[in-house]
């Protein structure tokens, strides 16, 4: 990499960090007000969640920024370990015996080290497809041998649906680090940032903005998301894509369009896994986020978000 | 320089215990407090102590000691290092005929120095289907000995998926301890009536929406 590229690249990437400070700083100045105004004692819950939320996304925002400027290493680090807490969080609810002891095994210390490693090495024949097939092969296998048992189909099926979405969705984010995007050379870190700004704006005027004025829900059964809600949050993805087309190789009007693919996968994912939750009847996934619940909670946009996003930009501008 | 090496083994298991687990506490009918107590958990794991152990406040967890089984816990070096100068586990022998001291008074010992226990009241890891196996008398003798001591039934829960008996790899999964509210021996309860009541209350703290595995 050429000094003055990875230079140019640093300058965008704290470019968008001091935004999403200043975003923060204005929420944070926000609720302290509120807080004044309605909560002097700690005792309102709705202004003491925001709160909680708040110092979360702080603590959020300062280690992707860490691990964005520390380069492609730090980047799968981070997501790496992210991905981890997902699959331990997601695999504690879903049906397993004794027999499937091993494949569990096979799921946390081959299969997820090995996909972050090829995401590392930057070997895309190996990491797009060793989930999809020799994962998805190998385990059930284990499981039969183990002595098969009842609901042997649901408890694989659960298994693998998993590690489809804790590692295969969310090993994308660190995924497009590895992208050789045309004329733009290491710069593909900023993809990420694109990603995640993108779905997380769209995730949150939804939730503030649009379920206040929304009434028609799209999936009454397991989510409070309203259509006017999704508008708001499409509307507000695209408008923050617009702005951060600088960051892609994308022209204005595709940055626009991929927007709002990646906003709809997003929301579809948030669905999906809100459909598990209530299935399994837990309000969280987990709770080592505190005031967002657990790490799926909090990624359950951006992992259906990811693969589409690195395949979109992969056909459109990958050498 | 054991005392070290002890404490640093125990800060490591803690840390191995949480990067596996990610264990917490749900103290739904008593305060994280340093009040002297007698909890009594189910047991379905070898990882049952470790996790128990490890989640309340390190504060806590220095003053209560683990009952355990010598049998189990003597048979090697490293696990005599581990149960009784880690855990500083209360070592008893289940096996009568080894027994060198009545092992109630043994226990009585350590809750008289001040310590809180932690006890497996089924005697041993629960194989079967059912939640909990039949209670031993020993809680019950324990209770009479010192009936003011709360008694705080402790469910341990989804640590038979994370490692079943007869595995030995943990797979990594979330655990909750929870701590219920305490309970007493009255004065006119029979030994069964007891500890059919103390095990209903254990029982009574398992999560509900969870399938038991088949």
């Amino acid at each position: 990499m050429i000094p003055e590229i990875m230079s140019e690249t640093t300058t965008s990437l704290l470019l968008v960090i001091s935004g999403a400070c200043a975003l923060l700083l204005v929420a944070t100045i926000g609720g302290e007000i509120l807080r004044l105004r309605l909560s002097p004692r700690g005792n309102h819950p709705t202004v003491e969640t925001y709160t909680t939320r708040l110092h979360s996304w702080w603590g959020m925002v300062f280690l992707v920024s860490v691990a964005l400027l520390s380069g492609h290493t730090g980047v799968v680090l981070l997501f790496a370990f992210a991905s981890f807490a997902a699959l331990r969080e997601f695999l504690t609810l879903t049906r397993k015996t004794k027999a499937d002891h091993w494949a569990l095994i096979g799921a946390f210390y081959i299969v997820f080290p090995l996909q972050y490693l090829f995401i590392w090495m930057g070997a895309y024949g190996l990491y797009s497809i060793f989930i999809p097939v020799y994962a998805f092969l190998i385990l059930p296998i284990l499981s039969a041998l183990r002595g098969a048992g009842t609901n042997f189909l649901s408890r694989v099926s659960e298994t693998q649906w998993g590690l489809m979405i804790c590692v295969f969705g969310a090993s994308h984010i660190p995924a497009l680090v590895t992208l050789d995007i045309h004329g733009s050379t290491g710069r593909s870190v900023l993809l990420i940032a694109f990603l995640v700004v993108v779905v997380q704006i769209g995730d949150l005027a939804e939730y503030y903005a649009g379920r206040r004025i929304g009434k028609t829900r799209i999936a009454p059964a397991i989510s409070p998301k309203t259509k006017a809600g999704v508008i708001c949050g499409a509307s507000a993805a695209m408008a923050t894509g617009f702005l951060l087309t600088w960051l892609t190789p994308f022209a204005p009007l595709e940055a626009i369009a991929v927007s709002l693919a990646i906003y709809l996968f997003g929301v579809g994912g948030s669905l999906v896994l809100a459909a598990i939750k209530a299935d399994r009847g837990v309000k969280n996934w987990g709770h080592l986020i505190p005031g967002q619940g657990g790490f799926v909670d909090q990624m359950d946009s951006v992992v259906f978000a990811a693969p589409i996003f690195f395949h979109l930009t992969r056909y459109l501008y990958g050498a | 320089m054991r005392r070290i090496a002890a404490n640093i083994t125990g800060q490591f298991l803690a840390l191995l215990v949480q990067f596996i687990t990610a264990a917490r506490a749900d103290w739904r009918g008593v305060e994280p407090v340093n009040k002297q107590r007698i909890y009594f958990a189910n047991h379905t794991s070898n990882a049952d102590l470790p996790t128990i152990w490890t989640v309340p406040p390190p504060a806590l967890r220095r003053v209560t000691r683990p009952v355990a089984a010598a049998d189990y816990w003597l048979k090697t070096k490293a696990r005599a290092f581990v149960g009784p100068e880690v855990f500083r586990a209360v070592l008893i022998d289940r096996r009568t005929d080894h027994q060198t001291e009545d092992p109630i008074e043994k226990i009585v010992a350590a809750l008289d120095e001040g310590a809180s226990i932690i006890i497996f009241p089924e005697g041993g890891r629960n194989r079967s289907d059912d939640p909990l196996m039949p209670f031993k008398a020993g809680l019950y003798n324990i209770a009479k000995a010192r009936p003011d001591i709360d008694l705080v039934p402790t469910w341990i829960n989804n640590i038979s998926s994370v490692m079943p008996s007869g595995e030995v790899i943990p797979v990594p999964l979330g655990c909750t301890v929870i701590f219920g509210a305490p309970l007493h021996v009255e004065d006119t309860e029979s030994k069964d009536a007891f500890l059919a009541r103390a095990s209903g209350e254990l029982a009574a703290l398992a999560p509900q929406n969870e399938e038991q595995p088949s």
